[in-house]
């Protein structure tokens, strides 16, 4: 009987230890005599429980054990019995799939991620995967953009711009060549679902991008991804040299004759460069300054090529929709948000980690029931949505829906879907000058409101907190916030006004 | 970590190596600094003669990006991220702890070398902060004593 062990591989399970743990597993197995067979797997994304290792001991039954710390907890897992099909443990949590906090989701996009070897393409096969791409070399191109505006998908990047009319507007433009460019550039702080996606399930990426190739007659794609996320950078590289080495990419796809290359990019430690098209000045080897619009890069993108722009999500929900049928992704979800939003809970949160959850999912069930409140024991007393851009949200609009719409009207922002939680300890003035202080620290510079108006906006908080002529000032930011809204090219300057303006109309005692 | 000032037959090599790819730049950077630790002003005028660029084109793009530098790095590199999520769970005491341990101040460089301080907007380790990431490697869930024991092991290293 094989005993299989489960150590996960991902930047997070590593930032805890998780190659020690695995280590440990080879070590100490091999004295007591058991023959164990070690697999990387991905992350759950349940992070509170990390480094959480998984045992079959043979009966196909992945028992769950976390979180695992160090020697001394392998020692006592295999001590126990662990490896000898004794399930009780002080750390035991049960079979992995009975885990409540995963019970409790809708995994489509993350539905492999935790289960399979992220280095494995026939794991990858053996679960589903690539059966989005079978069905779309059987397809032609409008039927693939039909698909993918059936299912009702939005960016996931955070415009939430429909993905079906891109890939449409694409598709119908002519050029010798086009590109499919993948945004892995998640800036946002309080995000990390694409990490997990290209850690935990790289061939789904690349499988959704192929079949956006497909779909838009593109046979070059690149992938932006940020130079934070190294892990990342060597499991994606990984991936796309195997799928290479199986004809999953490359000239003949297994065999179709259609075409499709695939690079992979590293940027530079700038935020910027996750807005499109400063993304694409990046690529292109130029200072990554934003450009105006229109041209859409739709119709005018990479080295001026028609080109799909794509958040990591966005790409990586494809392969399910053509696999299971756009209408099994429309029916999840409400109104003009359809499917499943992986929703990332951070900050100070007791259970934080990666929550796929239908839209119409309401913030406070997230936070009090899957996140367990605040991890210091603390009330909740801020919550930012949406990453550096997005606005702190106060306990009275906790029950807002997961839904672009309605958070809009809110004057809110669903964004990438991190959510960062705040105890009572925050102080939002200080929150309220960090946004204009990165902003002013992250600007491209081409716009004096966002380059100027940022260092301004500092300067008075500054006197603001130091009571200096405070209604003027109080004014002042508020003026400051519209100029800024007003006269941005992008959402760099035109979106730091959302955290800064909920956090002094929601939270005013802090500013007094 | 990396060896001192490249010879122009090494950056020659490098340099060549991908020059003809479309949009190359930030990929030689990204060699160039990998191999070397840094950009030095004679990479500069290479790349500016690769590429059909002027030097002042290629400064222009190595400043506008955090990560490049133009000066000999220190042999490791300490991040402390910033961001949001990692405020929310102790990070801006973790950073004032971290200047006093390393007696600099962020962006700053220990008098012997060896260690370079610097902030960084977001590991995307979000839900396990503060955040430290040394080197390639990433560290979660770094209060003060554990912040002490890591530079100890990198201190260590260096007597
Ligand atoms: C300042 C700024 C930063 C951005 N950062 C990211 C990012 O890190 N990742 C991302 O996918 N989109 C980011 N975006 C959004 C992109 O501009 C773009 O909308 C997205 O890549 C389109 O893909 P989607 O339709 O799949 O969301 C950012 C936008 C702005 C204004
Ligand atoms: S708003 Fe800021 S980041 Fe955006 S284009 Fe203008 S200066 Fe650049």
């Amino acid at each position: 009987m094989t005993i299989t062990v489960y150590v996960p591989c991902d930047a997070t399970a590593l930032s805890l230890g998780a190659d020690q743990i695995a280590d440990d597993f080879v070590r100490l197995s091999a004295q007591t005599g058991h023959d164990i067979r070690l697999v990387r797997n991905g992350s759950r994304g349940l992070f509170w429980l990390e480094p959480l290792v998984e045992i079959d001991s043979g009966d196909g039954v992945r028992i769950a054990y976390g979180p695992v710390t160090g020697s001394h907890d392998v020692e006592s897992l295999i001590k126990t019995g662990v490896l000898d099909g004794h399930k009780e443990h002080a750390l035991a949590l049960g079979p992995v799939t009975e885990i409540p906090a995963l019970q409790a989701q809708t995994r489509l996009t993350f539905r492999r991620i935790g289960v399979t070897d992220p280095r494995s393409l026939d794991d990858y096969r053996a679960h589903g995967g690539y059966q989005g791409l079978e069905k779309a070399l059987q397809s032609d191109a409008q039927a693939i953009v039909d698909a993918v505006k059936e299912s009702g998908l939005r960016g996931r990047g955070g415009a939430a711009f429909p993905t079906g009319i891109k890939w449409q507007t694409v598709h119908d433009a002519q050029a010798d060549q086009k590109y499919i460019v993948c945004n892995a550039d998640e800036g946002d702080s309080g995000t990390f679902a694409d990490r997990l996606v290209m850690e935990c399930d790289p061939f789904m990426l690349i499988e959704g991008m192929t079949i956006a190739g497909l779909a838009a007659g593109a046979s070059e794609g690149y992938v932006y991804l940020r130079s934070e996320y190294p892990v990342a950078a060597d499991i994606f590289q990984h991936a796309i040299d195997t799928a290479s080495a199986q004809g999953w990419l490359g000239d003949d796809i297994r065999g179709s004759g259609r075409r499709f290359h695939l690079h992979l990019r590293i940027g530079a430690e700038a935020y910027i460069c996750g807005e499109e098209t400063s993304l694409l000045e990046s690529l292109e080897g130029k200072r990554g300054l934003v450009r105006a619009k229109p041209p859409l890069p739709a119709l005018v993108g990479l080295f001026g090529k028609p080109t799909i722009v794509n958040n990591v999500l966005t790409f990586a929900a494809v392969p399910e929709i053509l696999a299971a049928g756009a209408g099994e992704y429309y029916k999840h979800g409400e109104a003009r948000s359809r499917g499943t939003l992986p929703v990332q809970l951070a900050g100070n949160i007791r259970n934080g980690g990666l929550f796929e959850v239908p839209f119409g999912t309401p913030l406070r069930t997230l936070i009090e029931d899957l996140g367990g409140g605040t991890a210091s024991g603390h009330p909740v007393r801020a919550v930012q949505v949406g990453g550096p851009l997005g606005a702190y949200l106060p306990q009275s609009q906790l029950d807002l829906p997961l839904d672009y719409e309605q958070f809009a009207e809110a004057n809110a922002v669903l964004g990438h879907g991190g959510v960062v939680v705040f105890d009572d300890t925050v102080d939002m003035l200080e929150q309220a000058r960090f946004s204009m202080a990165f902003c002013a620290a992250e600007s491209c510079g081409k716009c004096t409101p966002c380059r100027i108006g940022s260092q301004r906006g500092v300067e008075v908080i500054d006197r603001i907190r130091n009571k200096e002529n405070h209604a003027m000032n109080m004014a002042l930011l508020s003026d400051l916030c519209d100029t800024m809204v007003d006269g941005s090219l992008c959402a760099m300057g035109g979106m730091t006004p959302f955290p800064v303006r909920s956090a002094f109309t929601h939270f005013p005692d802090d500013f007094k | 970590m990396q060896t001192p000032s490249p010879s122009r037959e090494e950056l020659r090599t490098l340099i060549d190596a991908r020059r003809d790819e479309p949009g190359a730049l930030l990929p030689l950077l990204h060699d160039i600094q990998n191999t070397f630790g840094y950009i030095n002003a004679e990479a500069v005028s290479l790349l500016a003669d690769a590429l059909q660029q002027t030097e002042a084109e290629i400064h222009g793009v190595i400043s506008f990006y955090h990560q490049f530098r133009t000066t000999p790095p220190a042999r490791h590199r300490v991040q402390i991220c910033r961001a949001e999520a990692c405020q929310a769970r102790g990070a801006r005491s973790l950073e004032a702890h971290a200047c006093k341990r390393l007696g600099v101040s962020m962006h700053g460089m220990t008098a012997d070398q060896h260690i370079q301080l610097d902030p960084v907007y977001c590991l995307g380790n979000c839900a396990t902060g503060p955040n430290v990431r040394i080197d390639n490697r990433l560290a979660g869930r770094v209060d003060a004593a554990r912040f002490d024991r890591l530079m100890d092991e990198l201190e260590g290293e260096h007597r």
